[in-house]
């Protein structure tokens, strides 16, 4: 079996186009050209130059020693919080901005859940000089005012999503009208692995960078490029499939994806959506969501801004159907008090998706010469105010 | 004869209207649809509403969001239909969202759908080539016509595509936009309307998106088979209720009607 996209655009039963007309074309001439913009010489020297000197790439591999002696096992940590803009998210912006570039277009569009991925477009869409506009939810800006203010200073334009629930998936909606409105000048940078083929694959392709760079670094320090484990939060699924994506095909390596349990997993405020997914069509994309009985697609609840989106990427649907991947699934306080021991063992404040990862030592056991790797997928900056409100700092 | 293909026949213009079943009221859907037949409307689309409306503007979001508050599911829907071919002649066409058909089950779908007498299916996020593989022969098998789209900015292979594969009539869409959003026709859709119609397609077409008088409705057909009126209809039902769809539909076609 494999777990890479096939010739289709479908990972196993899931993923495809399921898109209107109106969209057609545009993804239709993403889908003819990414591969081959990608492979382009120049373009990987132009990525790989901006990945190293402006977003500080290779992100470390850093060995958390006094975690590991906590849980008995060895720990390494990859540093995407240490990133420009303090999460992984910005791999996938620079990649995009410069396809973008290639297909012509001169106007960016993007949606936002917590601010993280519409910070990230708007810093590269400025580095570039490309008008951005960044569609987020009302609710989600009200909740996460500095990222706001930051995507503002960097030169966007931010339009609050007033449909529906107001949140990720409804500026998720209004960035693809956006987009069936201006069919011509703009392209839309995805921010994770969702949306109509050929987005799950190019997002995962640019994030796959991180498992690269885990190949060798681990090599240079247990002389193996094969962890036993890897670990990644999943909200659409980016930073997982950034660091699974090398081992996707290896199954000698084992791969967790941890989801945010909310309130508790059948608490109904939970966006466990393995578990309480089913498969379904959304944002043109074939895969686990969380719907009601007839169809509609439900919101999802996580303390976690990020990890709050109603579905899945196709990938992530395809590693938890066919077992490849395991599925866990961690409850606010358990990432919140994750998040604080991360931060007085180590002294890295970790985002609150990370988080999630982070608590799973009291679910699963490790052996002690297991050589676990997590994906710490983003800062905690961000997430200063929530952590601040919940340990009443 | 499906009703869709003997209406297309006659050798008027015609109108159809779109609406958002389950709104204003829960229970409006099987007067408007009398309504509508009474007054002189062609042919109906009937909205199934959905949560996460992606080629529709504000308008009909918001009847859609409106609509699921009031409780409508497939389920209701189908039952408030259950009857509708005792009183109703002109065709219905169920337009539609492709989770909650999917949810359904496609062949229940379909097969409750030739039960009630319902003609067509227009489901914007349901692409032709998935239609093809997977889901032709459970459509046709209960006698549905698949609707599909096309806009200013599909290839003239891809028109040639949708036309070969089509058996009704072609959605033409009359700009790129979502529903709702731009009012009357410029140069541009001119000449896109005549690019179409030197084609000579095997199915004609009718025109949506756009049109809200009686000025763009003749625009519209002026070339094109008919028109579809959605979002300035939900509009009316908005702001006038469900008592007065007659002024509307006199506003729509004039003096010819």
């Amino acid at each position: 079996m494999s777990y890479h996209i096939n010739d289709n655009g479908y990972y196993g039963d899931f993923g495809g186009a399921f898109i209107p007309e109106m969209l057609h074309p545009n993804i239709e001439k993403l889908r003819q050209n990414y591969l081959q913009i990608m492979s382009d010489s120049e373009f990987q020297k132009e990525f790989k130059q901006l990945l190293r000197d402006y977003v500080g790439r290779p992100s470390p591999l850093y060995y958390a020693s006094r975690l590991s002696k906590k849980y008995n096992t060895k720990i390494y940590l990859k540093r995407e919080d240490l990133n420009h803009t303090g999460a992984h998210k910005i791999n996938n912006t620079v990649g995009q901005i410069l396809l973008a570039q290639r297909l012509g277009k001169t106007r960016i569009i993007a949606e936002t859940g917590a601010g993280q991925h519409g910070v990230a477009t708007a810093t590269v869409c400025a580095l570039m000089g490309i008008e951005c506009i960044i569609y987020m939810g009302e609710i989600d800006i009200k909740r996460q005012a500095p990222n706001v203010a930051r995507m503002k200073m960097l030169g966007a334009k931010v339009i609050p999503a007033m449909s529906g629930s107001r949140t990720l998936k409804d500026a998720t909606n209004e960035a693809m009208r956006d987009w069936i409105n201006n069919p011509l000048d703009t392209h839309y940078i995805v921010g994770s692995v969702v949306g109509p083929h050929p987005y799950p694959d190019m997002v995962a392709r640019f994030q796959s960078i991180v498992s690269e760079e885990i190949q060798w670094q681990l090599k240079d320090q247990e002389g193996t490029t094969k962890p036993d484990y890897v670990i990644a939060c999943v909200g659409g699924g980016s930073n997982a499939a950034g660091a699974f994506y090398h081992y996707l095909e290896d199954t000698s390596v084992q791969l967790i994806a941890v989801e945010a349990a909310g309130k508790g997993i059948h608490s109904g405020e939970s966006a466990a959506t393995s578990i309480l997914g089913k498969e379904g069509i959304i944002h043109g994309s074939k895969t686990l969501l969380m719907q009601t009985k007839d169809g509609q697609i439900t919101e999802p609840y996580s303390i976690s801004a990020g990890l709050d989106y109603p579905g899945v990427g196709p990938m992530h649907a395809h590693l938890y159907k066919s077992g490849r991947a395991e599925f866990m699934s961690i409850t606010d306080d358990e990432a919140m008090k994750a998040g604080l021991a991360l931060s007085q063992l180590e002294g890295i404040i970790p985002a609150i998706e990370t988080s999630h990862s982070l608590a799973i030592f009291d679910h699963k056991k490790f052996k002690n010469d297991d050589i676990i790797v997590i994906n710490l997928s983003g800062r905690g900056d961000k997430d200063l105010q929530n952590y601040i409100d919940y340990f009443k700092l | 004869m499906n009703r869709i293909k003997q209406q297309l026949l006659t050798d008027k213009k015609l109108l159809s209207i779109y609406f958002t079943a389950g709104y204003p009221n829960l229970e409006d859907t099987v007067s408007i649809i009398k309504s509508l037949e009474r007054h002189g409307v062609d042919m109906i689309e009937i909205g199934m509403p959905f949560s996460d409306p992606l080629a529709d503007g504000p308008t009909i979001q918001d009847s859609s969001t409106k609509a699921l508050q009031n409780g409508m599911t497939t389920e209701i829907l189908f039952e408030q239909l259950q009857a509708i071919r005792q009183s109703v002649s002109i065709p219905l066409i169920i337009m539609g969202y492709f989770n909650p058909i999917l949810q359904y089950g496609v062949e229940a779908f379909c097969e409750k759908c030739q039960n009630i007498g319902i003609d067509g299916l227009i489901i914007p996020d349901l692409p032709m080539d998935i239609y093809e593989s997977d889901y032709r022969q459970i459509f046709e098998a209960h006698g549905l016509i698949n609707v599909f789209l096309i806009t200013p900015q599909t290839s003239e292979e891809r028109i040639q595509y949708i036309d070969a594969n089509s058996k009704g009539f072609i959605y033409m869409v009359s700009s790129a936009s979502t529903t709702g959003v731009q009012v009357g026709f410029g140069d541009e859709q001119t000449s896109y309307f005549k690019r179409i119609a030197d084609m000579n397609l095997n199915n004609p077409q009718i025109v949506g998106f756009g049109i809200s008088n009686n000025m763009t409705f003749k625009q519209a057909t002026n070339q094109a088979k008919g028109a579809i009126i959605g979002s300035a209809f939900v509009k009316h039902l908005t702001t006038e209720g469900i008592d007065s769809i007659d002024k509307f539909i006199n506003t729509i076609l004039g003096e010819c009607h």
